[in-house]
């Protein structure tokens, strides 16, 4: 009889190990299909004219020259006159023809009216911020900070902040949308919602939901932006529609893509933290803004991050700008809050000339029920990073320090939930012994297909090749959105369950001929076999081919029978940098992470989530920002020249140690995707730190920012850059 | 200004005064641009000739309307027909279905559009289609044999130098380059060659340990050493 829960470690055949991506090959021969690249039969493609100003309203818009233009099959306002626009990019008006620069000859043909209105899109200051941008603050109290302040025995403050960064996908939000016939839509939208989106053009369109089929096989990038159907999506169905029907391929711009689809918001804060002589965190204050563009956001109750002293205040204005909307961004708030606290937590250390690991060691019964996972994570990841050997007090320069160049240490730590999604699996056995799974979920680039195999494999008895995985289908059972790392728990415990039924239903069946009872019955090594009795035993082959001339199928649930998953994890990430003091450029030495995410099911692509994670980490701290233009509100790095990713060269060296076993493995399956994602930023802030003797404000610490702190050094702490 | 810019110039002057109006509607300054840069080194065959005076020369222009083309696609001749406008990459992708080569910027910083041209990379996305006439293209389409990978493409599998993808094969396409030129590249090789492409997932420490495996590969295998073409 089979059961639900994990097995233990000795009985693995797949989970844990390490697993190359099932889908590899295809994505390194160019083999994978992503919506990108699909060209359907007839298509067209289309361009959104979008809005040149971040501030102002329609008054006219002429289409008679575009709907003339060569090539041109439909042509459709999106808003109207008289409608305001928020944000340069905003989308006006779409056109479909039968080439892409017929398409974008027409959108240009497009004449358009404006009425100029006054914009604000920078807020890092906060005293420059016109009230009317001001949304109401919200703030938090717990116990008593002024009483805590004052019986404190050094408080610090200073400043600390990350500007707004865009996700940047390397495939670009879009889709192609086509009706084949009156009533069924049919749409490839790159999404991490393959389940839910098909709704939600249904509901837009109003026709029923089950009139539309959404697919996609593979997915070029998302960390969060591609949730919605998005006003594209939907005006790309409808002028479809006007076109006949006709497949029309509309894929954002990467300017679009860097201006409209998706961003980060900025947080800045003003931060007081209290401590006794000996270290122990007393009391925390922030006064905190930031802004996530047109969109709104919650911040409170983020501050301070992990380290939670009883007397705290936390309070957050939202400040609205004339920029285009935020979206989730892997680990939503987390890294700000992050950097915010422990930046402020390590200059408190610094004040007090204590090395950061003791101290905060010190305050890990603030973090709650984690504080052990914390207290083995830090001492790993010091033992990888060498700290005890490297680290010296702040500005004084770890080993290899030249005049020029300082080398300095920095840490920080995070959490994130990560329980699994609800999911539905359908697995089927074939009479010929070959297994197929169905389920209507993404891989965004996790390995979600590898994971679905692995389980289904290792809960079968079966080699990995006997299986077949179909996702990105919304005629599949339904699975939720990947996002907020709950897509690897959720799908495995469907998967598990609906495998576990399959084999159970199976040994009903075959107990008979033999001679023994279900609950005897085990499948490993491609046989159907008793327990304690191998000799009694039949292969895989056989025992499917005793199911008849029908294929088994069972549904898999999640939430269900026992807890398969769960979440909540810690991790601790350390830095090692040099900065030349001159230029102001950082440089990665070393970079670990030690992380815990439950049982894992693949430890490849698990690590691979931790790397790439630290990666967007070095990103966000070193290189990337959104710059936006006061006087013309307008984006003047919508590319990827001026808007920076890290490249090969920029990382340093790596190392990931995932805490496994006993204590890890029986919480169940807890997604990776968001927790390392969070320290960076914190880690390497410190670093820097540590290395210069003075703190750089805010993220990303260019040499500009680095050289204006080092201005700042002597002066009152914690400058503003 | 360079040269080239001032015989673009000349050439828009030029078109502008012609009287007969060859170029008076739906030329706009990029397709026109496009078309006369290339007319001036690429000897075709196309329908509808025009011609400029350009440095007191008769110089015949290309598009901007539809153009036949023929490319040396992996060994195999293809045809298209493209304005003149129209690039090496999207050509490949919108007109052959040869989609390996992505397009993310579209304007030759990020390397996913990576192709061989003569055996050297370049980016598919910053050529046009009728300059690539005549030489040989090769897409990442091409390495693998069967079922079998190319050892660079097996040494990104083998070491998850991928997470969603898009990037990998500019990836895979820049490091054969890299390697067929130099097996055993040094550090700073590393960072010349491939610091021409960009990835989002943040794939670079397996991308890394994928140049070890495939030089390795390389070496064993007696491969590389000089530039193909």
């Amino acid at each position: 009889m089979a059961e639900y829960k994990w097995p233990e470690e000795g009985k693995r055949t797949h989970i844990g190990k390490r697993i190359s991506r099932i889908d590899g090959p295809d994505k390194v021969r160019g083999k994978a299909k992503y919506t990108y690249d699909l060209n359907r039969p007839g298509m067209l493609f289309g361009k959104v004219l979008r809005s040149p100003y971040a501030h102002a309203k329609i008054v006219s818009i002429d289409l008679s020259a575009a709907e003339k233009m060569p090539g041109v099959k439909a042509v459709k306002i999106i808003q109207e006159p008289g409608a305001e626009i928020q944000w340069a990019g905003d989308e006006i008006a779409v056109v479909a023809a039968e080439t892409e620069g017929q398409a974008e000859d027409a959108m240009r043909a497009i004449k358009v009216q404006y009425e100029k209105l006054p914009h604000f899109v920078n807020e890092q200051n906060f005293e420059t911020i016109p009230e009317a941008n001001r949304r109401k603050p919200s703030e938090a109290v717990n116990g008593d900070p002024v009483k805590a302040f004052a019986e404190s025995d050094v408080v610090i403050e200073g400043n600390y902040g990350n500007e707004i960064i865009t996700h940047c996908c390397l495939e670009t939000h879009g889709l192609i949308a086509e009706w084949e016939d009156d009533k069924n839509l049919l749409v490839h939208q790159s999404t991490q919602s393959v389940s839910a989106n098909g709704p939600q053009f249904a509901q837009a369109l109003g026709m029923p939901a089950g009139n539309v089929r959404l697919k996609m096989e593979h997915l070029g990038g998302g960390f969060g932006s591609k949730f919605p159907v998005d006003r594209w999506g939907i005006e790309a169905a409808k002028l479809s529609k006007l076109a006949g029907g006709k497949p029309i391929k509309l894929m954002l711009e990467r300017n679009s893509e860097l201006m409209v689809a998706g961003s980060r918001p900025s947080v800045f804060a003003h931060v007081k933290v209290g401590a006794k002589k000996d270290g122990t965190i007393t009391a925390w204050e922030s006064n905190a803004w930031g802004s996530g563009g047109v969109g709104n956001f919650n911040f409170v109750g983020q501050m301070p991050y992990v380290i939670k002293p009883a007397d705290r205040k936390e309070a957050f204005t939202v400040i609205g700008t004339n920029t285009g909307p935020q979206r989730a961004w892997r680990a939503p708030n987390h890294p700000q809050a992050c950097l915010i606290t422990m930046a402020a937590f390590e200059d408190l250390a610094a004040e007090l000339k204590m090395d950061p690991l003791e101290f905060f060691l010190k305050n890990l019964s603030l973090t709650g029920t984690r504080a052990n996972v914390y207290r083995d994570e830090l001492m790993k990841a010091a033992e990888m990073i060498d700290w005890k050997k490297m680290w010296r007090p702040r500005g004084e320069g770890a080993p290899g320090s030249t005049k020029i160049v300082k080398r300095g240490l920095g840490l920080s730590l995070h959490t994130w939930g990560g329980s699994g999604h609800a999911s539905d699996c359908d697995l089927t056995i074939h009479p010929d012994g070959s297994v197929e799974l169905k389920m209507g979920t993404q891989d965004l680039g996790v390995g979600t297909r590898t994971v679905l195999n692995i389980v289904a494999a290792d809960t079968l008895g079966l080699p990995l090749n006997m299986i077949k995985v179909h996702i990105g289908d919304n005629r599949f059972p339904v699975s939720g959105g990947s996002g907020g790392s709950t897509t690897v728990g959720g799908i495995s415990a469907s998967t598990r369950r609906a495998a576990v039924d399959a084999l159970n239903i199976m040994f009903e069946k075959l107990a008979p001929a033999m001679n023994t009872t279900p609950e005897k019955l085990e499948a490993v090594g491609q046989k159907v076999q008793e327990i304690g009795n191998p000799s009694n035993s039949m292969t895989w082959q056989q025992a499917c081919a005793k199911l008849g001339t029908q294929p088994l199928t069972t549904r898999g649930k999640n939430p269900g029978k026992e807890t398969l998953t769960t979440g909540g994890v810690g991790g601790v990430q350390m830095a090692d940098v040099s900065v030349d003091m001159e230029t102001g450029i950082v440089k990665m030495n070393n970079f670990v992470a030690v992380q815990d995410c439950g049982l894992i099911i693949d430890m490849k692509t698990c690590e691979s989530q931790v790397f790439g994670a630290m990666i967007f980490g070095v990103t966000y701290s070193l290189f990337e920002e959104r710059v936006m233009d006061s006087q013309t509100g307008k984006m003047l790095n919508p590319n990827m020249e001026f808007y920076k990713l890290a490249g090969l060269s920029d990382i340093g060296n790596f190392k990931v140690h995932m805490m496994t076993g006993k204590g890890y493995d029986e919480r169940g399956v807890i997604g990776v995707g968001e927790p390392p994602t969070v320290s960076p930023g914190a880690a390497i802030s410190n670093a820097v730190a540590n290395a210069i003797g003075v703190r750089v404000p805010n993220l990303p610490m260019t040499p500009d920012r680095v050289l204006n702190a080092l201005a700042t050094k002597g002066e009152k702490k914690g400058g503003k850059s | 200004m360079s040269s080239s810019d001032e015989g673009r110039e000349l050439l828009e002057k030029e078109a502008e005064k012609k009287p007969d109006g060859q170029n008076e509607s739906g030329v706009s300054r990029r397709s026109f641009l496009k078309g006369t840069s290339v007319a001036l080194t690429i000897p075709l065959v196309v329908s509808g000739e025009k011609y400029v005076k350009a440095a007191g020369t008769e110089v015949k222009i290309f598009g901007p309307d539809k153009v036949n083309l023929t490319l040396n696609i992996n060994g195999v001749a293809k045809t298209a027909s493209v304005e003149t406008r129209v690039t090496l990459l999207d050509t490949l992708r919108n007109e052959l279905d040869i989609t390996g080569a992505k397009r993310v910027c579209d304007r030759g910083t990020c390397g996913a559009c990576t192709v061989m041209m003569d055996g050297k990379p370049v980016y598919s996305c910053s050529v046009l289609a009728i300059e690539a006439q005549g030489h040989k293209i090769e897409t990442v389409e091409s390495l693998a044999e069967g079922d079998k990978l190319h050892p660079v493409q097996q040494a990104f599998w083998d070491n998850d130098a991928q997470q969603c993808g898009f990037c990998t094969p500019g990836f895979v396409m820049a490091t054969k380059a890299m390697l067929d030129k130099h097996p055993s590249p040094t550090p700073e090789q590393v960072k010349q060659n491939l610091g021409g492409n960009y990835c989002r997932c943040g794939t670079y420490h397996g991308i890394k340990a994928a140049v070890v495996q495939a030089s390795a590969a390389y070496v064993k295998e007696g491969k590389g050493g000089k530039r193909n073409g």
